[in-house]
């Protein structure tokens, strides 16, 4: 059906056919189709990754097809989402390998995005995990790979974007906890410089992630908040948590009922949150023990959450420097701070080594900030593209929307990529709005 | 536990209700003409809900392998979600189509599920849904052979209703309006009279524990089908529906 489809920024929107399949035989016809397609999960990436003329959705080819819970083996279609993962692997104790921030994505978004979380640089991305995975071509044959066989094929396909086929199967490896809470500790960092210290004085902590303040300036240039954490063992709960140690989270969910009028955020009003924000720790260090929602996924607990930023949507700069370009980052938080356009939700995350071809992920730090729509913002990210490509830095695809081909640069295997995606996609059929834009499908 | 058994188990809403009866702890029997491409609904069920799932061959039209398919099952609760839906031009022009559809929809429900009652008086216990339709409610010239063969299937899960009550077996009735489906994917539907195949099975499933007798997804096409339904006849056969 005709549709308008945005991504989770609900920034481009896209007319667009939408087709779904629960079984296999009806996706064969949504492929030979005419009419180009791309693959579509939960519509959780932020920008046109999964938007196009046509888009296969797979929200309905979405069941488990085994679950060793001795080894921690989970095996499923594509269309499941990690919060369905989660509510079967964490009672039996077993958790996903990696997990970003949101568990509203679809196993089929994490391998197409190779999805990282807070846990990069100890544990990697998603692809890691991966023992092995069907690809339903643009030829409708069906191509089963791993990392050492069609190796090309799930180099390509991790991370990337969906443009080699339709992953219709997927078997990863669990990771094993003792109880579904996390031991958290948050430490408050007055500056940039503190910051980055204490993400290595952390470094042996298996999840860190930093908040930070992008519009301070001065002393407390760069003000955080950095949470590190491990999933907690048995003896770690308190009683009260004892009684069920794998209790899963509430389903209770807050839902943001409409588009806010865009003028309600502003300087003043995000400057005054990140002052409660900051200020709400009032000791330096907090330890706690917490359900793995609110160390993971506290933005899941609010529906609809992207409302916030009214209805002309916004957009996510992702972007990652090498961890010798720390002048970059001044650079840039200097700019945000300068035009007033901070985001309250700016998040910075240290990564470890890139472990695959296309991938975003690279040793550095990566910051994220989101940008709502409205003029000048799209000129002003064009001017932090520069900063972020002069100190050897790139962009999220995922999270991407708007940036021009020449982003890329930085990513040292796109030729590589280009051909392999031109090898299992010949004629551009599996494509979407991104690719067209950054010159990833082109078949000329 | 208790079993329950889906006829029609490949639709949208054949599937959701088998995960929702899964998730209240039945054990599920899912039947279908080819129950081949149900096996990774069948692992889905076992590993989220863990229960049992068993997958079998059943054509609503063979109707001399009802008995001996529904004697090799006996389970507590039978669903019927299966019918077909042609374009009703294509019907009303070609008798194959037509009759396909009013067997399917009528008499292929009629005779598994006069097996299934016989089976539920002798015990004196059981549970019958049958899915119908809104649109057997009253005739009307776009659901000219669809409407009509639910409007006897309604009937039909009328009187059994009657029938077994002072035998302890409850029959209930659902009649969706609009689902949206694959089959209906790329038709353009009214928002708020459109249900989930999930809304669909929600509403089910909590008339099945109230015991209800009929059931519309949503509640409101109770009110405008009442409507539709009043309408004098020297009108409504003037009118496009």
């Amino acid at each position: 059906m005709k549709k308008w489809l945005s991504g989770w920024g609900n920034y481009p929107v896209i007319e667009s056919k939408e087709d779904s399949f629960v079984f296999t035989d009806q996706l064969v016809p949504l492929i030979e189709d005419e009419l180009p397609f791309i693959p579509r999960g939960n519509g959780r990436s932020y920008g046109d990754s999964s938007l196009g003329k046509r888009t296969i959705s797979t929200l309905k080819y979405d069941k488990i097809l085994s679950f060793d819970t001795v080894n921690g083996v989970f095996e499923c279609q594509p269309g499941i989402t990690l919060s369905q993962v989660l509510e079967v692997i964490v009672p039996q104790g077993w958790f996903l390998p990696v997990t970003p921030g949101t568990k509203l994505i679809t196993i089929g978004g994490a391998v197409g995005s190779n999805v990282h979380g807070k846990n990069h640089r100890k544990e990697g991305s998603f692809s890691k995990y991966i023992i092995d995975m069907d690809v339903r071509l643009a030829s409708n044959t069906v191509v089963t790979c791993t990392a050492g066989e069609n190796a090309d094929l799930f180099e390509a396909t991790c991370g990337g974007m969906g443009l080699t086929g339709v992953v219709t199967r997927v078997k990863f490896r669990l990771k094993k906890i003792d109880t579904s809470y996390m031991k958290q500790k948050q430490i408050k960092a007055e500056n940039l410089d503190v910051l980055l210290l204490l993400f290595e004085k952390y470094q042996d902590f298996s999840y860190t992630v930093a908040w930070i303040d992008c519009l301070k300036k001065g002393e407390q240039f760069g003000r955080s908040i950095l949470t590190v954490g491990e999933h907690a063992s048995l003896n770690e709960l308190n009683d009260e948590q004892k009684k069920d140690p794998f209790q899963l989270p509430a389903k209770k969910m807050l839902n943001f009922p409409f588009n806010l009028p865009s003028w309600v955020l502003n300087t003043f009003t995000v400057r005054a949150f990140n002052f409660l924000y900051y200020t709400k720790n009032f000791k330096k260090e907090i330890d706690s023990v917490v359900l793995y929602d609110s160390f993971f996924y506290p933005l899941d607990a609010i529906n609809n959450w992207n409302r916030m930023y009214g209805k002309n949507g916004f957009v996510q700069y992702q972007f990652v420097l090498p961890p010798e370009a720390k002048q970059g980052l001044v650079e840039i938080l200097n700019r945000i701070s300068d035009k007033g356009m901070g985001s309250f939700l700016t998040v910075l995350k240290a990564l470890g080594k890139q472990e695959s071809m296309i991938s975003f992920c690279r040793e550095g730090y990566t910051l994220a900030l989101d940008f709502p729509l409205r003029s000048g913002v799209l000129e002003f990210l064009d001017e932090l593209d520069e900063i972020v490509l002069k100190y050897g830095g790139r962009l999220y695809i995922t999270k991407d929307a708007r940036m021009k081909p020449g982003m890329l640069a930085n990513y040292p295997e796109l030729g590589k990529f280009k051909s392999i995606v031109k090898k299992y996609n010949p004629d551009g059929k599996i494509r979407s709005a991104q690719s067209d834009r950054l010159l990833l499908t082109d078949t000329k | 536990m208790e079993t329950v058994l889906i006829l029609g188990a490949t639709s949208d809403i054949g599937i959701a209700i088998a995960k929702k009866f899964a998730a209240g702890g039945y054990n599920i029997q899912l039947a279908a003409r080819t129950p081949a491409q149900l096996e990774p609904l069948k692992s889905d069920i076992e590993i989220r809900y863990r229960v049992n799932c068993g997958l079998y061959a059943f054509d609503a039209l063979q109707y001399n392998t009802h008995a001996a398919f529904f004697a090799g099952l006996k389970p507590d609760v039978t669903i019927t979600i299966f019918g077909t839906m042609y374009e009703e031009e294509d019907a009303f022009n070609d008798w194959a189509l037509a009759e396909r559809m009013i067997n399917t929809n009528y008499t292929g429900a009629v005779s598994i599920l006069n097996i299934a009652a016989k089976h539920y008086i002798g015990q004196q216990k059981g549970s019958i849904i049958g899915i119908s339709s809104v649109a057997g409610d009253r005739g009307r010239a776009s659901k000219l052979i669809y409407g009509s063969s639910k409007a006897a299937f309604t009937a039909y899960l009328a009187g059994l209703r009657n029938k077994c009550f002072k035998d302890n077996v409850h029959v209930m009735t659902v009649k969706p309006g609009f689902v949206y489906t694959r089959m209906t994917e790329n038709m353009p539907l009214p928002k708020p009279l459109t249900s989930t195949p999930e809304e669909v099975a929600d509403i089910v499933y909590s008339g099945f524990t109230k015991k209800k007798n009929t059931i519309y997804v949503k509640w409101f096409w109770r009110y405008i089908m009442l409507i539709i339904k009043n309408i004098p006849e020297f009108q409504f056969k003037k009118m496009k529906l």
